[in-house]
């Protein structure tokens, strides 16, 4: 398949990993940004392949992960009245709310329906005009223009049965936080790809010189990543900083003007709670007053919802690259796929689902 | 008066049933364990085959049940009526059974089209004539509106085995190679693409196709076959998986070995979906001795279904970590093959 195949040949994924042993010559810590990327690496087995001088470590960049608690309580507190439509991604389902997921809200009777785009969500509501719809928008960078641009037509065609439940949060803010902290061990990001592909990377620039570090945009295919890998390393072992784009192919330095556009009509900038990590100043985002009344949290009022984390959960600090995720004492006892803790274990993009469905070396 | 159960009653993650549970992965394999095996359990069942192998006299009979419950009924290649004969039929054939005969019940939704149910059991009776079974009892019962979606289907079969046919998935042996009969995941991606909400444009189609033609070619040739397996619900992720499970062995697989369609692939990755996860209607997995494996191989690609030519040697039994099913990476690493967990996207077959 094009711009697959070539990107998972192994004879230039084996080249690369040759050039990474020759230019190492010190140990260096490297963060991936994106849950995609971490399950890439532990998919195609990357850090069993590099040399013991590189370390990985899996960045906050799962959409799912990051969704705080009471997100998901809310929306199983909205889904639950009579009347009301869920429309979500897939990988929501199974996150494990205080009490329950929303699968299992779904086979007591709740009304919870799979689309693939907040853009299906406005179908069901313009199809079902005596119910109200929601959508769970969740995410980054990447899925905030599709989120905006919802409700925007929501507007436009005044669909007053139509909402979302917004958990929007932005990857450059998490990124100052983590080299901010006291305990930083990071030296050099390998950058979201699909994120840098709405935002571009000018702010990525500004990160690089005044944190002095080297961030690399890379895609998600083994031979994306060990590019990317070995830029990071080539721009550390001779000491340069700021940001190198391997992602050509999708990235450019402006980014999508149109979808930065849009989000910035729809959303305005907010503190972002992350879960397991906390408060990060600025890092949200939420619907901008004009357009308050496609704001779920405000239509169902259920802003007074707050949830506690589990105690076992160590999920905070794998999203922060303290730990790894089979250190943490819960790993594949308490914790599993199917009787998940944390948002981690259950995500497609989730450090610990990843290591558990993987990782030769974890079990 | 004291009430007493018969059965232990296990602990449970889930207090009610889960789409999960009918997906034929950990979930429905923890609902067969804690709710079926302790309350049926006997000798024919708990070996958790396709089908249960019975003797009568000096006669050996395959038997087994499946039920088909898919939406859309109608998709590229096929409708649940192919699906209901073929599954039940490939059932026995995997067992080394060749099919005889079937029942076929059918649960009935008020305001069902007439004309929809015709050109169902018209596609029955198609695909029985190809297999070589004849429908031989039934049953019809209507439901009000509501209470199924239009039509679900269960069929039961019965096959016999022939002497010197001893095929179970508990017969895995290490030096088996592993061989699947063409490409992997058509039928789930013909069925997702034909959903409803899923609107990219695809040629996909369903792979559903007897198998016994295939097999008993297979056996007449190569009666050392250890194990077949048609993997079908949870693909062949949790196919290999069980007969890990059940023998007690390894398995090692080639990922670059995987014959997959590119336009399956594409559409996978689109979903985020792996195709190993993905159902197949008309493929068989074969553990067979490694000597064998070549003469099994040709006999797949000599067939005329649409992707004979892409049947492949995937992988082998080993003694190392039984139970589990590793993957060796195109670049070189190992992972695991996890058991799926349950639902792709519901209703698959």
């Amino acid at each position: 398949m094009k711009f697959i195949d070539e990107y998972r040949n192994s004879d230039r994924a084996r080249g690369i990993l040759e050039k990474i042993e020759d230019t190492v010559t010190k140990p260096w810590t490297i963060m991936e940004i994106c849950g995609g990327q971490t399950h890439s690496i532990i998919r195609n087995g990357i850090d069993q392949l590099l040399p013991d001088e590189v370390r990985l470590i899996h960045g906050p960049g799962c959409p799912v992960c990051v969704t705080p608690l009471e997100i998901l309580d809310r929306a199983l507190s909205i889904v639950s009245k009579p009347g009301v439509i869920l429309a979500s991604f897939g990988d929501m389902l199974r996150v494990p709310g205080s009490r329950e997921t929303l699968l299992a809200a779904r086979s007591r009777g709740a009304d919870v329906r799979v689309v693939f785009s907040p853009l299906e969500a406005l179908k069901i509501a313009r199809e079902n005009p005596h119910h109200e719809v929601f959508f769970l928008a969740v995410g980054f960078e990447t899925t905030a223009p599709g989120n905006a641009m919802a409700v925007k037509q929501a507007a436009r065609e005044n669909l007053q049965n139509f909402s979302e439940l917004v958990s929007q949060f932005m990857v450059p803010p998490a990124m100052r936080t983590i080299l901010s902290s006291e305990n930083n061990l990071v030296q050099g990001f390998l950058a979201a790809g699909h994120v840098c592909t709405v935002t571009g990377y000018e702010e990525y620039e500004r990160i690089g010189e005044e944190f002095h570090v080297p961030i690399v945009p890379t895609g998600f295919e083994p031979v994306d990543i060990l590019s990317g890998i070995l830029r990071v390393i080539q721009m550390l072992e001779s000491g340069v900083c700021g940001v190198h784009n391997e992602y050509g192919r999708v990235v450019s330095r402006e980014g999508n003007p149109v979808a930065r556009k849009v989000v910035d009509e729809v959303f305005h900038v907010t503190d972002g709670l992350w879960r397991g990590i906390g408060v990060i100043p600025r890092s949200g985002l939420l619907l901008r007053k004009e357009f308050s009344s496609f704001d779920a949290e405000k239509k169902f009022n259920v802003v007074g919802i707050q949830s506690d984390e589990s105690p076992l959960c160590k999920s905070g600090e794998v999203l922060r690259g303290m730990i790894t995720p089979e250190s943490c004492e819960a790993f594949g006892k308490e914790c599993t796929p199917s009787m998940p803790l944390g948002a981690p274990m259950v995500s497609a993009e989730g450090a610990c689902a990843a290591y558990y469905k993987y990782h030769w070396k974890a079990l | 008066m004291s009430f007493e159960l018969q059965c232990p009653v296990p602990r449970f993650n889930h207090e009610t049933i889960q789409m999960a549970h009918g997906a034929g992965g950990v979930l429905s394999r923890e609902l067969t364990r804690n709710v079926f095996l302790p309350c049926f359990g006997n000798s024919a069942l708990d070996l958790l085959d396709d089908q249960a192998k019975l003797s009568i006299g000096a006669e050996r009979f395959a038997f087994t049940t499946d039920t088909f419950v898919i939406s859309p009924i109608f998709f590229p290649g096929g409708t649940i009526g192919d699906l209901a004969v073929n599954g039940t039929v490939n059932d026995l054939a995997v067992g080394g059974a060749m099919p005889l005969y079937l029942s076929a019940g059918f649960v009935l939704e008020e305001g069902f089209p007439l004309v929809d149910l015709q050109k169902v059991v018209r596609s029955m009776a198609d695909a029985a004539c190809k297999a070589g079974v004849q429908i031989v009892t039934g049953d019809t019962k209507v439901v009000e509106r509501g209470q199924c979606d239009g039509i679900f289907i269960n069929t039961s079969g019965l096959g016999v085995i022939k002497n010197g046919i001893d095929i179970s998935c508990i017969n895995l042996k290490p030096g088996d190679s592993i061989i699947v009969s063409g490409t992997l995941g058509d039928h789930g991606m013909a069925v997702m693409a034909a959903r409803e909400g899923l609107s990219f444009q695809s040629e996909i189609i369903s792979d559903t196709m007897s198998l016994c033609e295939l097999i008993s070619e297979i056996l007449d040739e190569v009666p050392e076959v250890h194990a077949m397996r048609d993997p079908t619900r949870g693909g062949l992720a949790a196919t290999l998986n069980e007969l890990a499970e059940a023998s007690g062995k390894g398995i090692v697989l080639e990922e670059s070995a995987f014959p997959v369609r590119p336009d399956v692939q594409g559409a996978c990755e689109l979903l985020g979906i792996d195709p190993l996860n993905v159902a197949n209607e008309g493929k068989v997995v074969v553990a067979v001795p490694r000597q064998s494996a070549g003469k099994v191989l040709r006999i797949m690609q000599q067939q005329t279904y649409p992707s004979a030519g892409n049947a492949a040697i995937i992988g082998e039994v080993v003694d190392d970590h039984p139970g589990m099913v590793i993957i060796r990476t195109l670049l070189g690493s190992r992972r695991i093959l996890e058991m799926p967990l349950g639902e792709q996207l519901p209703r698959i077959c």
